[in-house]
């Protein structure tokens, strides 16, 4: 399987199952596409009096030698499938909602502006040491473990965050692992105080900003209602410069509102951000800020848009790291991470105020897929293997998908809140994953010293 | 490097697999976001894949 598109001018072929990206002239970018169609001696028919017999000839001398090598036309590397066996799920990285509350409202929030639909509560301590137990235990032999303070907002609940950091540190040391903490922050508690203990601990940071004022005040408002654009740019403009300042993102959400997101990025851009992730809102279609069909061709310009900017900066000596935009090829992730992606539900958990086991932040408070608890330390075997299922060559439109390996499938919670199925992903959302895929591999060929 | 068909050099898939799956490689919706997840976009912790 191939896919092959123009951005600017340039021809890029992307071959599938081998995960190479290949620049081609015009001549080849038509033979290419044909080549699976066509017979040789047809491709020569059709192609010889346009391009000349030799240049025609040389293509199809190097398409069979790319072949050959496994690099075009590559067959499928789990050809008929897999099965993947039912197995204890190896948890390896959690996401611990401190706090079910929060300090803002904002509109598009899942979380039900903080409470998860249910109480606003804080995580005590002691479910956090035994959510971080049985992460420890129930990572087996693997080394590197991740936690995330989620919420919320989980500076809510900031002395049983500092306990955490401390305490999983000292375990992970006794355990022989390496812990690795990110904090995910609406900015408005993160003082100077706790920019010097991320420093000083290594803590990555997540901080949201949604970009221009008026797009953020206008879904990231107070509980009063007022705007927070200027605590919040303050705050990440301060952190940004700091000495503190490590692994981070500064992320937004794009809505119906602003389809012109590119002028959020390039916004964040002049505040001297340059680790920028904007990304597309999920809602349901009740509401007046979700993404519609009809957008699709803006969004789709936008990102051409946007591309075209984190080229330049990249040109100008100031780039830019858009998050969605990075494609990792020399390298990327294995074949076995590429089939279910996030892992969420296998290897990744959500924890709940309480205590309670989730697939992801997601799932949160959805009793029916509640996966046990910390306390007894079990882990849903039954949950976990749907979701193991639940990979690209057990799902239709992903087996014929030509960004499946990149992709890895979607986002579960997603298929299952516009499908109502794990093995149907939200069609929207694939569309703008392709997109972006086309924009990062574009990135890196014109980004590759060797073409430019 | 061909003159029609220039190639960028990188693991391929089947490389991957021979080596791979040691699962010491970070979850993704931990990096940026939490709604959307890329993978493709992460590097591979095991320095020995390669
Ligand atoms: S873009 Fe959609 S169809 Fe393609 S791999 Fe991703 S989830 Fe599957
Ligand atoms: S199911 Fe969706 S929201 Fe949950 S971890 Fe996976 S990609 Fe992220």
């Amino acid at each position: 399987m191939i896919h092959a598109y123009t951005f600017d001018g340039t021809n890029i072929v992307f071959d599938v199952n081998s995960n190479q990206v290949h620049v081609v002239d015009e001549p080849s970018f038509n033979l290419i596409k044909d080549y699976e169609t066509l017979a040789v001696n047809e491709l020569k028919a059709k192609y010889g009096p346009v391009y000349g017999t030799a240049v025609v000839e040389e293509i199809l001398e190097e398409i069979a030698e790319l072949k050959d090598k496994g690099l075009l036309f590559s067959a499928d590397p789990l050809a008929g499938g897999i099965t993947l066996p039912e197995r204890e799920p190896m948890v390896k990285a959690l996401c611990l909602h401190l706090a079910h509350d929060c300090n803002l409202r904002c509109r598009y929030c899942f979380a039900g502006q903080g409470d998860f639909g249910g109480d606003r509560g804080l995580m005590p301590a002691d479910v956090g040491r035994k959510a971080l137990d049985l992460l420890l235990a129930a990572s087996g032999s693997r080394r590197h473990v991740e936690v995330d303070f989620f919420g919320g907002e989980p500076l809510l609940n900031r002395p049983v965050m500092l306990e955490l950091v401390d305490y999983g540190q000292v375990k992970a040391r006794e355990a022989g692992k390496e812990i690795k903490f990110t904090l995910t922050t609406n900015t408005l508690l993160f003082d100077l105080d706790l920019q010097r203990f991320v420093g000083e601990n290594n803590l990555a940071v997540v901080l949201s900003i949604d970009g221009r004022p008026g797009v953020h005040d206008r879904m990231r408002p107070t509980p009063a209602g007022k705007g927070s654009y200027g605590r919040v740019a303050e705050r990440v403009v301060q952190f940004i410069n700091s000495p503190y300042v490590g692994e981070h993102y500064v992320r937004g959400t794009f809505t119906r509102h602003n389809l012109d997101f590119s002028e959020d990025v390039r916004h964040l851009a002049e505040l001297g951000c340059r680790k920028i992730s904007v990304e597309p809102v999920v809602a349901g279609a009740g509401t007046d800020y979700a993404l519609r069909d009809e957008d699709v061709p803006e969004i789709m310009l936008e990102y051409e848009k946007l591309t075209r900017f984190i080229l330049e900066n990249h040109q100008n000596g100031n780039p830019i790291d858009f998050f969605h935009f990075n494609v990792e090829l020399e390298e990327g992730p294995c074949l076995a991470k590429r089939l279910t992606g996030c892992s969420a539900g296998l290897e990744y958990l959500a924890v709940s105020p309480q205590g309670d086991l989730y697939p992801c932040h997601q799932f949160v408070g959805r009793d029916e897929y509640k996966m046990g608890t910390v306390f007894n330390g079990a882990v849903d075997k039954k949950t976990a293997y749907l979701f193991a299922k639940a990979h690209i060559y057990n799902k239709n439109a992903c087996k014929n998908c030509w960004a499946k390996f990149n992709c890895s499938g979607g986002c579960h919670a997603n298929a299952l809140a516009f499908n109502n199925s794990l093995l149907e992903p939200y069609r929207l959302g694939c569309i703008l994953a392709r997109k972006r895929l086309e924009c990062a591999l574009y990135l890196k060929v014109m980004l590759n010293k060797s073409y430019t | 490097m061909g003159k029609h068909i220039k190639t960028l050099s990188g693991r391929t898939l089947q490389e991957s697999m021979r080596k791979g799956g040691c699962g010491e490689c970070r979850t993704s919706c931990q990096s940026a976001c939490k709604t959307s997840c890329t993978v493709g976009n992460q590097a591979c912790e095991n320095r020995n894949n390669k």
